[in-house]
């Protein structure tokens, strides 16, 4: 008797297990336009925001939208308090050692350097970046002296008011930027680093990289991801 | 912890359509009321809340480190004495790192043990941290205010153990200050041992208490900010993220204002400390009546003047 109400107890147990395993907590930083920021009305938005939704409806999951520092956001996944990140993070071998990636949704793009003068020193001089991203790392790589900031914002006041020759970031979040700020430009030749930018899922969380892998896979047949793609970066962007 | 994504409102002002056609005054008014800054005056109120909160729990925690530390039981004392220097010691900033982290796996561990007895798998898979489903807290089928909620009050509980250890110490302080010829005079009137503390000593500790923990509220007020580092959107959150410069990507764009919203944030924390300065002084005042300090003289000295 005492066995056959514990087997009831667990049936009820996977039984809400079924239920809850659909909810899909989706990880972005929602402060680097335009792949991901929060939009005035306070709800996350951008080329990620949009590509999220649609995977999920693909996927048939129900997702829900949390925000999370960039400094934090590979710890907070792997102990769970969400299950993908999905930032504009850039496909690296030391990432992936950690966590796992779905396939590219884009391509791997060139990072430019913007500042305020033409001859900024891009081989000594001082250059700022976002912390524990693809430019940080290269720039460690380099004679410059980096500085780095927590969010991408930061990188760009510290431009605007001398503490740092230029920053290094990716050209699509320059871009704008360059062509609004009459102060800004791009200096230097672009770079090529990562392996264009994936989904970050838990390293044991195969049945949800499946899933998202397929959906992404679905979108760059029918075309849907080049049409977001152009949407939100514009005509030149490269698309798959 | 993550925070939340709030639901969008809609505008305050029928004219603000389309804000990019509009006069300045009536921008910026489109600006103030939109529902990202709405989600901002609403942090005010969590950092409120949050000292609201902390400030009791964190005084019970205090007082029962105090009372541990007095005690006669040797491994109650070690206890309290433990955790008043090991909290003490450590950074704030490592604690509120390392510790909500720590709790929180700690809580979903003990769940999972109880929830999922079968499960075979291990809890820890390379780097990964995994429970079975039901044992997740909250549930990730939970909506996201249940996360919030939870959010905070892991922020709560780790800022009421922070700062109740420097509670307990000057708690401890307090309870050796009241002159012992008190207790002695209490327990020659027969009192019990529990009697003379909770009848004479307690009630007379306050006064001593009063500058330290007073002392206590205000870093208390200034170490909300931290409330940010434990992923819960707080005024210093949304001051960053409405301050940044904004493309055109955003319905309102502009340049770096981070110093107005900062500015804003200085008033607040300065009234806020103004306002609690002219309230423990009365406190002060109140609990001086009839004690056997300086400043309880001087009150009997006005009254007889």
């Amino acid at each position: 008797m005492k066995h056959l109400i514990l087997t009831t107890a667990a049936l009820a147990l996977s039984a809400g297990m079924g239920v809850a395993q659909d909810v899909v907590r989706m990880g972005t930083e929602g402060a680097y336009p335009p792949y991901n920021f929060i939009n005035d009305n306070g709800e996350v938005d951008g080329f990620e925001r949009e590509l999220g939704d649609e995977l999920c409806a693909r996927a048939k999951l129900s997702c829900e939208w949390v925000i999370n520092d960039w400094d934090s956001i590979i710890p907070n996944l792997v102990s769970g308090n969400y299950d993908t990140i999905i930032a504009g993070m850039s496909i690296t071998d030391e990432r992936d050692e950690v966590i796992d990636f779905t396939q590219n949704y884009l391509q791997p793009d060139p990072s430019n350097f913007l500042a305020i003068s033409k001859d900024a020193d891009l081989k000594t001089g001082v250059i700022a970046t976002q912390t524990n991203t693809i430019h940080s790392s290269y720039i460690s790589t380099t004679d410059a002296t980096l500085v780095e900031f927590a969010t991408p914002d930061e990188t760009i006041a510290a431009v605007k008011n001398g503490e740092v020759d230029a920053v290094l970031a990716d050209q699509d979040y320059l871009r704008p930027i360059a062509e609004q700020d009459a102060e800004l430009m791009v200096v230097g030749e672009p770079i090529m680093l990562g392996g264009g930018v994936g989904m970050g899922v838990r390293e044991s969380d195969t049945d949800l990289k499946a899933k998202m892998d397929a959906a992404i896979t679905s979108m760059k047949k029918d075309g849907t991801l080049n049409t977001m793609i152009k949407k939100w970066f514009g005509d030149d962007a490269l698309t798959f | 912890m993550a925070g939340a994504v709030e639901p969008p409102s809609p505008h305050m002002f029928p004219f603000c359509i389309d804000p990019s056609t509009l006069p300045d005054g009536q921008w910026l008014a489109c600006y103030l009321t939109s529902g990202k800054h709405m989600a901002f005056y609403a942090s005010f109120g969590t950092v409120l809340l949050l000292l609201a909160v902390t400030a009791p729990v964190a005084l019970a925690f205090g007082f029962g480190g105090a009372v541990a530390a007095r005690s006669h039981f040797a491994p109650l004392r070690w206890f309290g004495k433990g955790y008043t220097a090991i909290v003490r010691g450590v950074p704030d900033i490592v604690f509120f790192l390392f510790f909500v982290i720590a709790l929180d796996q700690a809580f979903e561990w003990l769940r999972h043990q109880i929830k999922c007895p079968d499960w075979d798998a291990p809890v820890r898979q390379g780097n990964d941290f995994i429970v079975c489903t039901e044992a997740k807290l909250p549930l990730s089928a939970s909506p996201q205010w249940v996360h919030e909620v939870y959010g905070f009050s892991l922020a709560v509980l780790t800022f009421a153990i922070v700062f109740g250890a420097f509670a307990a110490n000057v708690l401890y302080g307090a309870m050796r200050a009241v002159p012992k010829a008190q207790i002695e005079t209490a327990e020659a009137y027969g009192m019990s041992h529990r009697q003379s503390f909770w009848r004479i000593l307690v009630p007379q500790m306050w006064i001593y208490a009063l500058p330290g923990l007073s002392n206590l509220w205000m870093i208390l007020i200034k170490a909300t900010p931290l409330l940010f580092l434990l992923g819960v959107e707080d005024i210093v959150y949304w001051a960053r993220e409405l301050g940044g410069a904004k493309t055109n990507a955003f319905t309102y764009p502009h340049p770096d204002w981070r110093l107005w919203y900062f500015l804003g944030l200085l008033v607040f924390y300065l009234g806020l400390t103004k306002v609690s300065e002219i309230v423990l002084t009365r406190l002060n005042r109140r609990l001086s009546h009839g004690q056997a300090t300086a400043a309880g003289e001087a009150l009997r000295n006005q009254v007889t003047a």
